[in-house]
């Protein structure tokens, strides 16, 4: 029985370093570093955060793949290093760009290899599985080997394999990654519906992907150094950046961006270089909407081309440059 | 342990061996690799005990060896590295994080391998017996389905123990694969009667499961030459291998939930490429 009391997901103080084989190998990492997390059942709830910042230790930990080196962690009211067999009960995880199964065997077939590790029966798992393949476009694809399937067919059926199981609690791994814009609106659009038809289930997701967190999550965590810097819903997160102005200028490639970084009412500034395209793209989060003239200045003293200036409504990016400092990217 | 539990698992052991039974119909190449080309390591050394005027016998008991090598060799690279290459393709974790005993998922493998590698063996058998026209005189069927059944789950117990074990190798699991190829032909007596070896070279050999069941099958399979070739007395090899048959599995066990824990400590058995 789970405990329904209990929030799905709960860390306390939650740590975890990572030692080195050898010496010469290099220093300890501390991917997590003092974790409090709450999150309630029935929530859909995102962790974002960049490349490294701790996000996938955490689901690692969360689906008993991982000790933590200190601190607690409980899924659905059990410890999951010691309750790990009831834990693993309620739970399913899903990554991006996994590549599990046989190419062997078709989809079909790989996905009820999966569903007989949970102990469903073969009828109702081939049922589940032909209903979830005909909602994500897969139906005309179930007999075919799973070699054959494209990134994005790949990833859909990965997807499928974490919902079939019907678990309590889903962590979804950067589900999205590296997929084309049909693939991954089929998937987010699932996720959505999944949660909202069934209010006792709970959704993990973590993303790199602003957007995704932005229109997909009730809840995010920002996450970055293996540190929560903040949580909250996305709207009350943006309000975080409400009075500062947004500002994204495209220019010709900029060599040197320090000027930009010291003129007053420059709160944070990140930029990206396109070379292939001759495009740089600057992004400002001002104190002081006077800084405007400043930056178009320096811009075309700099000898660049302004292409596009735009005043941007907050995003989740922009709080997480305004706490961090840095882009994602 | 509840009856709920119990199907869980036995539902994973199907859903794991399941891969493996279905290969041998989706890739027909394996009568080439896996049977033509070690007949002719087979016809090698039938040739040169024809040449020699050796008993008849001797080619039946080569072509016995050379179907046993399909399960020693689906031992070494089916078995022993196949959990670190389920690591290597990311389905370990997926295995892992399942409600189920890691026993079951080893348990599927080898079930599904004995069957795929069967298939391999008897027709291994049967071309041989055909191409050298040997005549078998088996003199007891009984007994023998049950040694090969214990000789089996013995062999197989210690893939399973392997598989575990291997984690810890990473990559170095080809080589340690390579390295019991031909050792293990030799010493357990693949395409000669261990006895041969002298006793205590083949009773040391005797820890390979194989080198008891492949004696006590060419023993069945050739009544009359038991006390000039045959190794131990029958009942006592199958003993040996009933042995060995609890301490391979409650070993693999052990070094599975060793391997488990070290992996969740270190962060290393979910990690790929290491």
């Amino acid at each position: 029985m789970s405990r329904p009391m209990q929030p799905a997901v709960k860390t306390e103080s939650l740590t975890r370093v990572f030692n080195p084989k050898k010496k010469r190998e290099g220093k300890s990492v501390t991917a997590l570093d003092s974790v409090d997390l709450r999150i309630e059942r029935g929530e859909l709830f995102g962790l974002l955060g960049p490349n490294g910042a701790g996000k996938t230790t955490l689901l690692k930990i969360l689906s008993t793949l991982l000790l933590p080196t200190s601190g607690k962690a409980y899924v659905a009211g059990f410890d999951v290093a010691k309750d790990f067999q009831e834990v693993r009960k309620r739970i399913n995880m899903v990554s991006g760009g996994e590549i599990s199964g046989y190419g062997l065997l078709t989809v079909r077939e790989n996905l009820w290899m999966f569903t007989q590790f949970y102990g469903m029966k073969s009828a109702v798992a081939l049922k589940q599985i032909d209903e979830l393949l005909d909602l994500f476009g897969m139906a005309d694809k179930k007999n075919e080997k799973v070699r054959t399937l494209s990134t994005g067919q790949r990833q859909k059926m990965n997807v499928i394999r974490g919902f079939v199981t019907d678990p309590d609690i889903l962590f979804l791994d950067e589900p999205t990654l590296g997929l084309d814009v049909n693939a991954s609106r089929v998937i987010r659009d699932y996720i959505v519906e999944w949660v909202k038809t069934r209010p006792e289930k709970t959704v993990l997701l973590t993303t790199h992907y602003m957007a995704e967190a932005d229109q997909l999550c009730g809840r995010v965590a920002i996450i970055d150094d293996g540190r929560i810097l903040a949580c909250d819903t996305p709207e009350n997160l943006k309000k975080l950046v409400k009075t500062s102005t947004m500002l994204k200028i495209d220019v010709t490639l900029l060599d040197d961006k320090s000027p930009l970084n010291t003129i007053p009412g420059v709160e944070k500034f990140t930029y990206t270089d396109d070379p292939a395209s001759n495009l740089t793209s600057l992004k400002f989060v001002l104190q002081d909407e006077s800084a405007v003239s400043d930056i178009v200045s320096e811009i075309v003293h700099s000898g660049a081309k302004i292409l596009g200036l735009r005043k941007t409504e907050p995003t989740l990016e922009d709080v997480f440059i305004k706490m961090v400092g840095k882009g994602f990217e | 342990m509840t009856e709920t539990w119990l199907l869980r698992n036995l539902r994973a052991v199907k859903g794991r061996a399941y891969p493996r039974v279905i290969g041998s119909s989706r890739e027909p190449s394996w009568v080439i690799f896996d049977v033509l080309l070690p007949l002719l390591t087979v016809a090698a050394y039938a040739y040169i005990y024809k040449f020699m005027k050796a008993p008849e016998e001797f080619v039946g008991f080569v072509i016995l060896g050379g179907a046993m090598t399909a399960f020693w060799l689906n031992i070494l690279w089916s078995m022993a590295s196949q959990l670190y290459w389920e690591k290597e393709i990311g389905n370990l974790s997926l295995y892992l994080m399942a409600p189920i005993s890691r026993m079951s998922i080893l348990a599927g493998m080898a079930v599904g391998g004995l069957f795929e590698t069967t298939l391999r063996a008897v027709s291994t058998l049967v071309i041989g017996i055909a191409v050298f026209g040997i005549a078998l005189s088996l003199s007891n069927p009984v007994m023998l389905i049950i040694v090969f059944i214990v000789t089996m789950v013995a062999l197989y117990g210690m893939g399973m123990m392997f598989a575990s074990l291997y984690l810890l190798f990473g990559r170095e699991a080809y080589h340690m694969s390579s390295l019991m190829t031909e050792p293990i032909y030799l010493a357990s007596g693949f395409y000669f009667p261990v006895k041969a070896l002298g006793f205590w070279a083949a009773a040391g050999a005797s820890i390979i499961p194989i080198t008891l069941g492949l004696d006590a099958l060419r023993q069945l399979f050739y009544p009359s030459t038991r006390s000039e070739y045959g190794f131990l007395p029958m009942g006592t090899e199958l003993l040996v291998l009933s042995i060995l048959c609890v301490l391979f599995i409650l070993l693999s066990k052990l070094s599975l939930d060793y391997m488990e824990k070290l992996g969740k400590t270190s962060g290393r058995l979910t990690l790929r490429w290491q």
